[in-house]
């Protein structure tokens, strides 16, 4: 056991993928000699060389479909965009080729991609840097798409998606990227599948639901609440697509109460998916409709006015009132 | 003699084949003969050459003031980067003699769709320079109007730029006016598949736009060498029947005078130029970068060597153009603006919640207008706790 940032675990679990899989290669806009600039692929160009530690042209697009390609060969490409606002040159090799092309071709090919992507605000960035474009990716059948919250979760989930012979798009909540926890890389196995969600705080009297970014924030809020006698679960979805709706409905059916809680605009998010599954899987033992907590139908907002933007301990409190008040 | 009398040949080896169709069928002109547009062999000079002496002194005096006032710019918003006053300031260090040349030598009416890396170009082309950096403070998205100032908003995704000047300079053709538009990008930018989007639409639509990238040698850490095979960016051109253009990007006025001759080629209706300008980042990437991760001291002594500001001096003070006092007074301007800089990035700007919905649509859609309140609300509760 030792003491891992998000970033650090990240970086573990790409050089434990490299050694083990001579296939497994990282590609991305200065992932090489720079270590990428949040530094996760940091000394992996060192210790792995070029050919598996690419500093690709600048061309999202080019990125992903090059890895495609690779990926016919029986390639294992994890790719690097470098942040949440750039993926959308590579939007129509992502939804229209990479999501299709095991469909396409009957099942006869594999695309064990992974694209990473730092995503999500509060790190105080300018405009295209703040991104929380889960729902697109999510609502594209043939991509499973993944979101860590902490250090644990970050290594293990990275190890799975990039032994997953599905394309994963791997969420990264660079706000929680300095965050540290104990982390034991070494350990035999992960302590759960890539697409089981956790149960992250256990309480009674309402479930807070949320993933990536938001984990932290629900936590805290719960731990707010308990203060004040209310005694509050948080499950942490982990998997976005798939999603884990036994843990989601074992949760709800105790408590009776669900708050669902995510960074991006409420309008059209994953809350909508959660809130109508939940209805229909819970309806007799809900207390309160299924509420949203999220952000603002609107543009990212410049960092200056991000805090107003972003969902925060108040926001989630108070739906968790409005939620107990019904 | 009629088809009749003629004798079929005989098969067998060397039997001429009947020639193929004209292999560009439906084109009126002939294809593009690719020598007229091939780059200059190196990247043209004027400074310290006999060239420059043919150039207006006024004009060589105007850019030398630009290029010192410019300097200092890249200074005060870099330390002001350093004092959290600015969230990010990717600096043009190395690079002014283009950042100021681009802006000289466009029309009022003409437009500028400066890169992320351009905002010593936009205050070049009149914007104030403290409503520049904007973006770059977290106050807004873009400080200026585009319209009034014929400046498109800085753009952070790479290359997406391009064919919007491209649209914007053909509709000065479909408009009948002689409006053209410069549009800058960065070596990296180039790979980007809207720069070649951006290049064939030009090309097909024949519109007035001139393409400056500034190749400094790097995106962020990939050196050029891993970021184009290419013979030069300026080759890029060729391929779409663009002329490419090669010049010294640390020498104002080679710049000036190369750009110049592409914008009054896309002004007279010859259509688009690509001008490659060869030059050099000084500074880190930006505040947040490390550049001792991928590039030696040696290689930044050499460019230092060659600074775009002391280049144009040093011309200036030998063709007995510039005195210390026309330097001395160059340096005070630019002191002058640093310190409204520091004075006015010290004052803590008064900014408003709502402004998040002010301009998300024409008119206020229902669901903005819902969300509007109950941000209203969330604002009134916590100054009601506080
Ligand atoms: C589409 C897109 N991808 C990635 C980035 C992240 N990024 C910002 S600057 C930069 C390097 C740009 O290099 P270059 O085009 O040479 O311009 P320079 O920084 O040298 O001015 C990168 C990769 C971006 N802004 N936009
Ligand atoms: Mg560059």
């Amino acid at each position: 056991m030792s003491s891992f940032t998000m970033v650090k675990a990240l970086n573990e679990a790409l050089r434990k993928e490299l050694e083990a899989d001579p296939k497994t290669l990282v590609m991305g806009e200065d992932v090489g000699r720079l270590g990428g600039v949040f530094r996760v692929t940091d000394g992996l160009h060192k210790d792995f060389g070029e050919d598996r530690v690419i500093d690709t042209p600048l061309a999202e697009s080019g990125i992903v479909g090059t890895a495609i390609g690779l990926a016919l060969r029986g390639y294992r490409p994890v790719v690097e965009i470098q942040f949440d606002g750039f993926v959308y040159p590579a939007f129509d090799q992502i939804v229209s080729q990479l999501a299709k092309m095991h469909a396409r071709a009957l099942g006869h090919v594999k695309l064990p991609v992974t694209v990473r992507i730092p995503y999500a605000g509060g790190i105080g960035a300018v405009e295209h840097h703040s991104e929380s474009h889960e729902a697109y990716f999510a609502h594209t059948a043939g991509l499973k798409v993944v979101t860590p919250s902490n250090p644990v979760d970050a290594y293990w989930m990275l190890r799975q998606a990039v032994r997953c012979d599905d394309p994963v798009i791997f969420l990264e909540p660079k706000r929680r990227y300095w965050d540290k926890a104990e982390l034991d890389p070494n350990a035999a196995g992960a302590p759960s599948r890539l697409h089981d969600a956790r149960v992250a705080r256990e309480g009674r009297d309402a479930t807070l639901i949320a993933y990536g970014p938001m984990v932290k924030v629900c936590l805290d809020a719960a731990a707010a609440a308990e203060e004040d006698g209310r005694s509050l679960e948080v499950v942490d979805l982990r998997s976005l697509s798939p999603l884990d709706f036994d843990t989601v409905t074992a949760s709800v059916q105790r408590t009776g109460r669900a708050v669902v809680v995510h960074e991006a605009p409420v309008f059209m998010g994953m809350g909508a998916e959660l809130a109508a599954r939940i209805t229909e899987r819970c309806f007799y033992a809900l207390e309160a409709p299924v509420l949203r907590v999220g952000g603002y139908f609107a543009p990212y907002p410049p960092s200056r006015v991000e805090e107003t933007f972003l969902p925060d301990l108040d926001r989630v409190l108070d739906a968790v009132d409005r939620s107990l008040a019904f | 003699m009629t088809v009749l009398d003629q004798q079929p040949d005989a098969a067998g080896p060397g039997r001429p084949h009947p020639a193929p169709p004209p292999w560009h069928p439906g084109a009126q002109a002939p294809r593009t003969d690719p020598a007229p547009l091939l780059p200059d062999p190196a990247p043209v000079r004027a400074l310290g050459t006999p060239a420059a002496s043919s150039l207006d002194p006024e004009l060589l005096r105007g850019l030398y003031r630009r290029l010192v006032a410019g300097r200092r710019y890249n200074q005060q918003a870099t330390t002001l980067t350093k004092q959290g006053r600015l969230a990010v300031y990717p600096a043009s260090t190395g690079q002014e003699a283009c950042e100021v040349a681009a802006a000289a030598v466009l029309r009022e009416d003409d437009w500028l769709f400066p890169s992320y890396r351009d905002t010593l170009a936009v205050v070049s082309r009149g914007v104030d320079p403290l409503e520049a950096l904007t973006l770059l403070r977290g106050d807004a998205h873009s400080g200026w109007d585009p319209v009034r100032w014929r400046t498109a908003p800085l753009s952070t995704p790479l290359a997406t730029q391009l064919p919007h000047a491209v649209g914007l300079a053909h509709a000065a053709r479909l408009r009948g006016d002689d409006v053209v538009a410069l549009a800058m990008v960065g070596d990296g930018g180039t790979s980007e598949g809207d720069f070649h989007e951006a290049l064939n639409f030009a090309a097909v639509l024949n519109a007035p736009v001139v393409f400056l990238v500034q190749n400094n040698g790097y995106a962020i850490s990939v050196p050029l060498a891993k970021q184009s095979a290419a013979p030069s960016l300026a080759h890029k051109a060729v391929g779409y029947g663009v002329p490419g253009r090669l010049v010294d990007g640390n020498d104002a006025a080679a710049v000036h005078t190369v750009l110049a001759e592409a914008v009054e080629h896309a002004r007279s209706g010859r259509g688009p130029v690509l001008v490659e300008a060869v030059t050099y980042r000084l500074d880190p990437h930006t505040n947040a970068d490390d550049a001792g991760r991928y590039r030696g001291d040696d290689e930044v002594a050499a460019w230092r060597a060659h600074d775009p500001v002391a280049l144009m001096e040093r011309h200036l003070r030998d063709a007995g153009l510039l005195d210390d006092e026309a330097v001395r007074q160059a340096a005070d301007a630019a002191e002058e603006l640093a310190a409204r800089m520091r004075e006015e990035f010290h004052a803590e700007p008064k900014l408003d919640p709502m402004s998040l919905f002010a301009h998300v649509y024409a008119e206020p859609t229902p669901q903005l207008r819902e969300q509007a309140d109950q941000l209203a609300a969330e604002l009134d509760a916590e100054a009601v706790a506080r």
